[in-house]
């Protein structure tokens, strides 16, 4: 199955649908990723930065919404590690299945469900929702994915969804 | 800081438009976005990387640090009461250091749901100029947005059976 109901090769076809890489995460939500996401972003939110209005508000405080994905996403380095650790595997492993180089996202959507709490411990899966027939975009040829994500808290509950749409493509002359 | 006089449902009206926010990008915009959200990518903080391998023109924005500059751009305008439910945005080119970031918005739709919630839907466009690179269009977000109905509410005591973004 593919977005453009071009033909896919059968192991590819096979994991559309399916869930994958069911894990949680190896830390637990803390406070200085939603300060650093807002100083990113100059995002003077008083939600974030004032403790009565945090209180007030969410009953204490919350993790920055747009924070969902990083919670899921590996240290760069630890003991043991080989290799490059990289976050949503699925969008690496059409990359290598394809032999597709470079990769891009195009589209993200983000549901915001339960928010998330300093000391939650996320947990999340991926799914492969859809792969397009061949593409050639301004970057190069290859193929678009699209891969929802689900993240769920310690206790269970929906804390969000994701969908991103990659683009994985070989630059124009480039050789494989 | 205060949660008092919050912006409430009934005085937005579809095509009110959000007070714009201009920002200039530099390399520490972009390195400190990846690295906020853990994004490793070297294509967000290594040049060579980004320009000959991807072959674009510098390091760029990360897609979850543009979901937070559009949650910014939401909630400057909500207040700390505005609590976004979903936001789908569509990257059509990138943002790059040098660039000057300009976020615009559109109320497209208003409405209550059978359970007393108070939505707002926007779409925020955001544009970069520069000067050899000139004035693009780089990316286009619709949001949902809850946000009080009146003075008592908050949309962020909505538990999940009551919450429907």
């Amino acid at each position: 199955m593919s977005v453009d109901g071009s033909d896919l090769p059968d192991d590819v076809a096979e994991l559309v649908g399916v869930p994958q890489y069911p894990s949680t995460a190896t830390f637990d939500v803390e406070r200085s990723y939603s300060w650093d996401t807002l100083a990113a972003t100059q995002n003077g939110n008083p939600l974030f930065w004032d403790e009565a209005v945090a209180e007030e508000l969410t009953g204490g405080p919350i993790a920055v919404p747009t924070t969902l994905s990083l919670w899921m996403r590996p240290h760069f380095w630890e003991p043991g590690a080989a290799g490059e650790q990289v976050a949503l595997q699925v969008h690496f492993d059409l990359k290598a299945r394809f032999d597709l180089p470079e990769a891009v996202m195009t589209d993200n959507t983000i549901i915001f469900h339960t928010p998330v709490r300093p000391g939650d411990r996320i947990s999340h899966q991926q799914v492969l929702r859809s792969v397009s027939g061949p593409k050639t975009t301004k970057l190069g040829s290859g193929r678009f994915w699209v891969i929802d994500i689900e993240y769920h808290n310690q206790r269970g509950e929906l804390v969000g969804v994701e969908s991103y749409t990659g683009f994985g493509y070989r630059r124009d002359g480039a050789s494989s | 800081m205060s949660s008092s006089a919050p912006l409430l449902h009934g005085v937005v009206t579809v095509g009110d438009t959000l007070p714009v926010l201009v920002v200039d990008v530099t390399p520490t915009t972009v390195v400190l976005g990846a690295l906020a959200s853990r994004d490793w990518r070297p294509m967000h903080h290594d040049y060579k990387f980004a320009t000959e391998r991807n072959g674009v023109a510098d390091i760029f924005l990360n897609t979850p640090n543009q979901a937070a500059w559009f949650e910014r751009y939401l909630t400057d305008w909500t207040g700390p009461r505005g609590r976004v439910g979903r936001m789908t945005f569509r990257m059509r080119d990138s943002v790059f250091p040098g660039d000057e970031m300009t976020f615009t918005g559109t109320v497209t739709d208003t409405g209550v749901d059978d359970l007393g919630c108070g939505w707002v839907d926007v779409d925020v466009e955001l544009r970069a100029a520069h000067g050899t690179r000139g004035d693009r269009l780089c990316s286009t977000c619709s949001a949902r947005v809850a946000i009080p109905v009146d003075a008592d509410d908050n949309p962020w005591s909505r538990t999940a059976e009551q919450w429907r973004p």
